[in-house]
């Protein structure tokens, strides 16, 4: 599957990459957007259905005034203007997983418009201006069946419509422009950046790879110099932080590599793959004809200041001014604050601070043996197994002596391996080092007495001896023991 | 002439109705005749006037976010032409993976 | 005891009350009329007589225990397809639902049901509501009473026959267009179109869905405005259903009363292709109402000569997009499901083979309107000139009370002669057209027969929207007008006289009928 490629350095010579990002949240609602069916994830296909949300004849939609409102807090949140006046719009095609025929969504009217956030890569910000944010309705759950499972060559495909008519955020931005080859992680930090956003404003659940989040990368490229936007592509299937990055470093390098050998890019979906590239989908040669019109089963929303202004009320504290505040407290400096936000490991920080742990200890894990583990296994940080209340409790336990470095990994390892929090794994593992005077005064003679030259060295004063003692006393006991107290012992005995 | 036969069937298939040529032949004429007899509407109006969308005029009809009662799956499958294991079951699907 | 298929809705419920009948024994007599006379007139698509006798014994039972009881219960109510009902199927006179049964009640059926009437079937209509005769059905002719060589109006006809052969003292129809009130105007029957959204849509199959309003279809106004109120107000089911009181329409229909009121006469609905026996009772209508105190008032509205015109785009583009749903994958009939073809084909195929002539000709013509490049010369625009119409009534509600109107230019015309012209089909609404754009009130009541055919002509009244008590004042004091100068109710002469309509057949069997249920 692999198109000819051009060197990412080499593209940025050449071109400048203009992106436009698309991402839908699901909201957390307890009921969908349009029906009081449950807005619950994983329940027996089918089971959250009715009248409406299957599109029987005859249905109509009542809107969920909560979505309304956490679409609004999402508006005022990315500093849009709040539409004085805006309806809904059928948009009309075809295609099974969605029941009417038609979604329910915003056209021309979005319910919040024209705002910018900011982002922050490598301490510095950069501004993403938005386009809109609109309300809209998610389809159901396709599963194909056929030889492969894919859609491509499957036999007939079964539907589920529990997710049909959940509610959805649709943010867009406008055509980000200056961010060079900075292009993917501006997109990346963009991304984490809503759904920290959303988080905080407890409006969705945010996880990427349940598709509570998802994203459309478009991209397109200028030739240095020149003002004109390029034909863009839309990647979609980017289900995480990381394939958002290494999607649009793909697609730039593709584009490059066409526009270089004189070719034209073609206005089409891409699917991406975690193979490490992207297929082109159908060519949109024709575009859709949506034919959208007014919503005629559904009255105008128009949401009076005073309510808009009671929710901004409600808005957590913007990302760049809590960053700020969070160094302060937290008394990082600029460069590990810098690394922290880049490994998208603030929250995490904060959560394990929240936790009881000391912020620099929450930093070190998060950032060291944790930011190693999800970057060996290929996931993001906070899809790594471990949670920022096991990071604290973990902390707290070698604090208190019962582990130690060394032995906190291996408890890392069997709360990874699912076997629970720090604690029981301790328990479990019998991985508490060994505090007992008696058993680690009989190692340490043993040690000695089998590095006689070593001791004669110590009691020279060669410090440096030391340590070839202490780990046999370490290897002796498993390496369950407290170095320090070891050490201590040693020069006791010597 | 307003709507050419053409034309029509590239609505027909826009709506997803397969017509036999017979009926295109039939139909053609007839839709033509329709649009071009109701195509004064877009005379009358000027730029000042403003659309009605819904003859009523509300706004801000919600609803609380309480969970209801859902059909149970089998009454939802009820009226399925094929259904199976909880679900409905289509014929293959042409086009963009999702 | 009286002949109980000939009576009113009002006149059963006190008989019932009084313990002279049950609503068993009026379930009965109906269920007989159907049996004896649906060969002829073919109103129902289907009847439910285990369920009509069960629902009855039911209301029988509570009127025993002493429960109180609503002015309808027992009293038996012909359904339009269109409704959502799981006691039937819900076939909206398409072959598409063939059989579907529909896991839900309708509000308003749902309100019919709790107010104890007994649904003895559901009746006849063009497919998905699109029609003017109900020839449009996928399933089969409803003939006129009046004249079984005539059609019965539409797109309710089935309901409107059902009235008018005695098979039901009442029905419930839905006016998109007049689909209530020109049906109602060509049987001799009484049809509202209520406020757009004075009544539930929650569960009526949707054509246009900022135009289709449910209402009552009955013998007398009377009777049509108890069961106006029986099934309306909000409902939180339907948005633009208006949460707002229930306008007091069974004590203007009561009342009767005329003296005073400025009834405003539409210029514009009068002059070439009236049927002259049409305008000639209408104006009579006009002389017995100013005689009984009412002032006439001619008004202007200069736009309802685009309102067809507005409403053939902005009705077929809502059934684009409403009639998306039938696609053959969750419900319906699907075809051509051979495993080779993909979804599209056999979506395609189902279509194909579900709709009739007309509804592809909306669905061509709505995707056409709101297509790109199109919308805003065809869609757009018609929503403009709905604006233009809701002045032209704001600004005649400010000369007049009430407007009135024929209910439609012309009597019952020949099953067949209008099928293959769509246009000629679409000017039986002219009339009717109008208030469904603006969404206001109004109703149709018999003015008596054209002397030209003998076939009965309907009087239109509107009123401002939550005025519908006002259209009860002045049809009830027409009817009341009309009944004394003739000695009865219009529909006694197509049951009492043999020679005066143009079927004997069908009028001696329903005067047999009529005999038999005496003795």
């Amino acid at each position: 599957m692999s198109e000819p490629l051009m060197d990412y350095d080499e593209a940025m010579e050449r071109y400048d990459p203009v992106l436009g990002l698309e991402v839908h949240v699901e909201l957390s609602t307890a009921t969908k957007m349009f029906c009081a069916c449950s807005n619950q994830f994983g329940d027996e296909p089918n089971t959250n259905t009715c009248p409406v949300c299957l599109g029987l004849p005859g249905a109509l939609p009542v809107v969920n005034g909560s979505a309304v409102e956490a679409a609004i807090r999402i508006g005022l949140a990315l500093n849009c203007q709040i539409a004085q006046w805006c309806r809904f719009a059928r948009k009309n095609y075809f295609y099974p997983d969605m029941t009417k025929n038609f979604q329910t969504s915003q056209y021309d009217e979005p319910i919040a418009f024209d705002g910018s956030v900011e982002v922050e890569l490598d301490g510095r910000p950069f501004a993403v201006p938005i386009e809109r944010a609109h309300m809209e309705e998610d389809a159901g759950k396709l599963t194909h069946f056929g030889l492969s499972g894919r859609i491509q060559d499957a036999d007939y495909s079964l539907i589920d419509y529990n997710r049909a008519g959940t509610p959805l955020i649709e943010i867009v931005t406008k055509p980000v422009f200056g961010a060079g080859a900075d292009a993917p992680r501006v997109a990346r930090a963009y991304v984490a950046m809503l759904r920290d956003l959303m988080k905080a404003l407890g409006v969705s659940d945010v996880r990427m790879e349940q598709g509570s989040l998802r994203c459309d990368a478009n991209v397109s490229l200028m030739p240095k110099g020149s003002v004109e936007l390029g034909t863009r592509t839309e990647t979609k299937n980017v289900n995480s932080l990381r394939s958002i990055e290494r999607a649009l470093t793909y697609e730039i390098r593709r584009q490059a590599a066409v526009l270089a050998s004189g070719g034209k890019v073609r206005q089409e979906t891409r699917h991406w793959h975690e193979e490490g590239f992207t297929s082109p989908g159908r060519s949109k040669e024709e575009a859709e004809d949506y034919r959208y019109f007014p919503e005629p089963d559904l009255p105008p929303v128009a949401p009076s200041r005073e309510w808009v202004e009671q929710l901004r009320a409600t808005l957590p504290e913007p990302p760049a001014e809590r960053r700020k505040r969070l160094a302060a407290e937290w008394g990082f400096s600029a460069l590990e604050m810098r690394d922290v936000v880049n490994a998208d490991a603030l929250d995490l920080v904060a959560e394990t601070v929240e936790a009881g742990a000391g912020p620099q200890a929450a930093r070190k894990w998060w950032m060291t043996d944790l930011a190693r583990r999800a970057n060996e296994a290929g996931v993001e940080l906070a899809e790594v197994g471990v949670s920022p209340a096991q990071v604290a409790q973990l902390q707290e336990l070698v604090e208190e002596g019962v582990v130690n470095d060394s032995l906190a990994r291996k408890v890392l390892d069997g709360v990874v391996a699912g076997e629970g929090d720090p604690r029981q794994v301790v328990e479990a593992r019998g991985l508490a080092v060994v505090s007992n005077d008696a058993v680690l005064e009989e190692a340490v003679e043993k040690a000695v007495a089998a590095n006689a030259d070593a001791a004669q060295k110590v009691r020279d004063g060669k410090q440096q001896a030391m340590g070839a003692i202490i780990g046999a006393v370490m290897r002796e006991l498993g390496g369950k023991a407290d170095a320090a107290k070891v050490r201590e012992l040693i020069v006791k005995r010597l | 002439m307003a709507l050419s036969a053409q034309e029509v069937e590239r609505l027909a298939k826009l709506a997803r109705i397969d017509l036999t040529p017979e009926e295109l032949e039939r139909l053609a004429p007839q839709l033509d005749l329709i649009i071009s007899s109701v195509a004064t509407v877009s005379e009358v109006a000027g730029e000042d006037v403003g659309v009605t969308t819904h003859a009523v005029e509300l706004s801000n009809v919600f609803r609380d976010d309480v969970v209801g009662s859902s059909l149970s799956s089998e009454a939802a499958l009820s009226g399925a032409p094929v259904a199976e294991d909880g679900r409905f079951r289509v014929p293959r699907i042409l086009g963009e993976e999702s | 005891m009286n002949d109980l298929v000939t009576m009113t809705a009002s006149q059963l419920s006190a008989l019932m009350a009084s313990g002279q009948t049950s609503a068993r024994e009026v379930t009965e007599a109906h269920l007989a009329q159907i049996a004896a006379i649906e060969a002829d007139v073919a109103a129902f698509l289907s009847v439910d007589s285990a369920g009509a006798r069960r629902q009855a014994d039911a209301v029988d039972a509570r009127r025993a225990a002493g429960d109180a009881l609503g002015p309808l219960a027992g009293v038996p109510i012909a359904v339009k397809d269109i409704f959502a009902y799981r006691g039937l199927p819900t076939t909206c006179g398409s072959k598409m639902l063939d059989g579907w049964m529909s896991p839900y009640d309708a509000t308003v059926v749902k309100r019919t049901l709790d107010a104890g009437m007994v649904v003895v079937g559901k009746t006849n209509m063009d497919e998905f509501a699109m029609g003017s005769s109900t020839e449009n059905s996928g399933y089969q002719t409803t003939h006129n009473p009046w004249d079984l060589d005539r059609v019965p109006g539409g797109s309710g006809g089935g309901s409107a026959a059902a009235l008018a052969a005695f098979e039901a003292p009442l029905a419930l129809g839905t006016d998109t267009g007049g689909s209530i009130r020109q049906p109602a105007s060509v049987t001799g029957t009484v049809g509202v179109k209520p406020t757009y959204g004075g009544n539930s849509r929650y569960g009526v199959v949707a054509m246009a869905s900022s135009l289709d309003t449910p209402g009552p279809c009955a013998r007398t106004v009377l009777d049509a405005a108890l069961l106006h109120e029986a099934i309306s107000g909000w409902d939180p089911m339907d948005s633009t259903s208006i949460n707002r009181p229930v306008p007091p329409v069974v004590e203007a229909a009561r009342r009767a009363d005329v003296k005073g009121l400025r009834l405003g006469v539409v210029k514009e609905f009068a002059g070439e292709g009236y049927q002259p026996g049409v305008m000639r009772r209408f104006e009579e209508a006009l002389v017995a109402l100013e005689g009984m105190g009412a002032q006439l008032v001619e008004v202007s509205c200069p736009h309802f000569a685009y309102a067809l015109g507005a409403y053939y785009l902005i009705m077929p583009s809502e059934v684009s997009s409403n009639l998306a749903r039938f696609d053959a994958m969750r419900y319906g009939v699907r075809v051509g499901d051979d495993g080779a073809r993909d979804v599209e084909e056999v979506t395609a195929l189902s279509r194909e083979a579900g709709f009739g002539d007309e509804v592809k000709r909306r669905i061509i013509i709505g995707t056409y309107a709101l297509s790109a490049g199109y919308y805003d010369a065809y869609y757009g625009s018609a929503q403009k000139v709905r604006t233009l119409i809701k002045r032209d009534f704001e600004a005649a509600f400010a000369q007049a009370d009430a407007l009135v109107s024929p209910t439609s230019p012309t009597t019952a015309w020949r099953l067949g002669e209008r099928v293959d012209d769509p246009l000629a089909m679409y000017r039986a609404d002219l009339c009717t057209i109008p208030s469904n754009l603006a969404g206001n009130a109004a109703i149709s009541v018999p003015c008596g027969l054209s002397p030209d055919d003998d076939l009965p002509v309907g009087f239109q009244i509107m009123a401002p929207p939550l005025a519908d008590d006002r259209l009860y004042l002045v049809a009830a004091a027409l009817e009341g007008a009309l009944d004394d100068a003739r000695g009865g109710p219009l529909l006694a002469k197509l049951r009492s006289s043999v020679t005066g309509v143009k079927q004997p057949t069908l009028a001696r069997q329903i005067l047999d009928l009529a005999k038999e249920v005496e003795a």
